[in-house]
């Protein structure tokens, strides 16, 4: 593994990121033990959005529906969401349950 | 061609900054601030330099909004001293880990406690792993010259690291000598504008300051660590182009009448004015003395140090700060370092003086270059490590 990685000439100058957005592409899903799950039922006819400002992960995404999902690969199961919304539409629940 | 004015180094300086053309100035008026960021802060409230003087609340804030502004592809300075320095410690390493080219004026002064506001090395020896090519400054016209070289080789595209100027506090900073000033356009000769490589752009938008895992974390500070050592050859380039633009030779190492010298008296900064009239008066008395004097402190110039105790039997290094515990003062571990591999090499001797603004007398050069003479004859003293010289007992 460590034999294909960049040697030290060639990253780029004081490990400066050159692509934007490239955050996406790490995964961070799996540092999570809590999911966040969505109760659609309850949440706010305004879809106040709180879930989605609060993300610190932007692990949030606008569905068909215009209800915020989450993005399971990068959630990493903070709990602000469930904490923040107005009706307690999330809960949290223990990965693997 | 320039003229020859009386000047404060402090106000050199700014002076030096100014000539620049710097785009940005961060400072906190901390004690001790210097005349340095105060003359800045009139020459922009006067529009006599077009900068941001940007007024912070802290000396780590003056470095983080130093960051900031160099990395938006600014000429940025900031100038501090003493526990302004110390406060900028975290901020310093991310100026070099981001290979930002921010110029500083650091005018040396002693820690507390007890409070001490007065001239020693403490303050940037405790810095000296912060990745920052560094200058100690003799007189005010190297101080002014130095300012101005800082900023090109700083901002060289081989270099790319910050650089720092440090000049004595009061001995030097707050002491007026004579210049030669050049002109504007000799300056503007000399150091054309900053051309940075990759800068924060919104339009462009990029990373600085990510993250580094521990699998490619080594690898970016061997790209730092060899930015730094190839910074040599770039620091002897630009030396050679101002010698020729300004006709002052500038060199890694100063040497004073130390031909067929046996014992060499090493110090930095601005002391060595009075270490070579105590060479010349030990000449007088037939005394083989000499006198080197580290002008670049980071990179270290191995070779040159080397070249110049070549031959001697003894070396007398006099630090302005004390190691506490240590193996010698700073420069004197330094030196025994850059000697140990050489087979035939000169008795280092580690001798601590003007802590905290303590006056360095000639007599202090007599009673080391004494004490020399005394290990040569007799053997290492018992304090072989280091010794503090005028302490009342
Ligand atoms: S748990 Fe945290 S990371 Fe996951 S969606 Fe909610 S706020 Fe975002
Ligand atoms: S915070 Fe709650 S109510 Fe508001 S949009 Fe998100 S889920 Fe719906």
């Amino acid at each position: 593994m460590a034999d294909e990685m960049p040697t030290w000439r060639e990253y780029p100058m004081a490990a400066i990121i050159l692509e934007p957005g490239s955050t996406a592409k790490y995964k961070t899903g799996d540092w999570r033990s809590r999911r966040p799950v969505l109760d659609s039922s309850k949440c706010l006819k305004s879809k106040c959005a709180r879930c989605w400002i609060y993300c610190p992960d932007a692990a949030r995404r606008v569905d068909e529906d215009g209800y915020f999902e989450v993005d399971l690969s990068h959630c990493k199961g903070c709990g602000i969401c469930a904490r923040e919304c107005p009706p307690g539409a999330i809960t949290m629940v223990e990965e693997g349950e | 061609m320039g003229k020859r004015i009386g000047l404060e180094a402090s106000l050199a300086v700014s002076e030096a900054v100014k000539m620049a053309r710097a785009d940005a100035v961060a400072a906190y008026p901390i004690t001790p601030q210097t005349h340095i960021v105060e003359e800045l802060s009139q020459m922009v409230a006067d529009g006599d330099l077009d900068a941001d003087f940007m007024v912070v609340e802290s000396e780590h804030t003056a470095m983080s909004a130093c960051c900031g502004a160099s990395a938006v592809g600014a000429r940025t300075f900031t100038a501090t001293g003493g526990p302004g320095l110390a406060l900028m410690h975290e901020m310093l390493y991310i100026a070099s880990g981001l290979r930002l080219p921010i110029v500083m004026a650091i005018v040396n002064r002693a820690y507390s406690s007890p409070i001490s506001i007065w001239g020693d090395h403490s303050d940037v020896m405790a810095q000296r792993d912060a990745g920052w090519i560094q200058f100690f400054a003799e007189t005010g016209q190297e101080v002014f010259d130095l300012t101005i070289q800082a900023f090109k080789i700083a901002e060289d595209k081989r270099v790319l690291l910050p650089a720092a100027v440090n000049l004595d506090g009061f001995t030097l900073s707050h002491v007026i000598e004579p210049f030669d000033m050049p002109d504007q356009e000799e300056i503007d000769a000399f150091l054309p504008a900053y051309e940075p490589q990759v800068i924060l752009d919104p339009d462009k938008p990029v990373t600085m300051g990510a993250v580094g895992f521990p699998e490619i974390y080594t690898e970016i500070k061997k790209q730092q660590n060899e930015a730094l050592l190839g910074a040599y050859e770039v620091i002897l380039e630009v030396w050679e182009g101002f010698e020729k633009a300004f006709g002052r030779a500038y060199h890694p190492v100063e040497s004073y009448r130390t031909d067929d010298a046996e014992i060499l008296i090493s110090i930095a900064g601005s002391t060595a004015c009075t270490a070579r009239v105590a060479v010349d008066n030990m000449r007088d008395q037939g005394k083989k003395v000499g006198l080197v004097r580290t002008r670049l402190w980071r990179p270290y110039p191995f070779e040159e140090t080397r070249a110049a105790v070549k031959g001697a039997k003894a070396v007398a290094v006099m630090d302005r700060c004390l190691s506490f515990g240590g193996p010698g003062g700073p420069i004197c571990s330094e030196l025994r370092s850059a000697l140990y591999p050489l087979p035939e090499k000169p008795v280092v001797n580690s001798y601590i003086v003007g802590l905290g603004g303590r006056d360095i007398t000639l007599q202090d050069f007599y009673t080391v270059v004494e004490d020399a003479e005394r290990v040569l004859s007799e053997g290492p003293p018992d304090e072989y490590q280091y010794k503090m010289i005028g302490v009342r007992e």
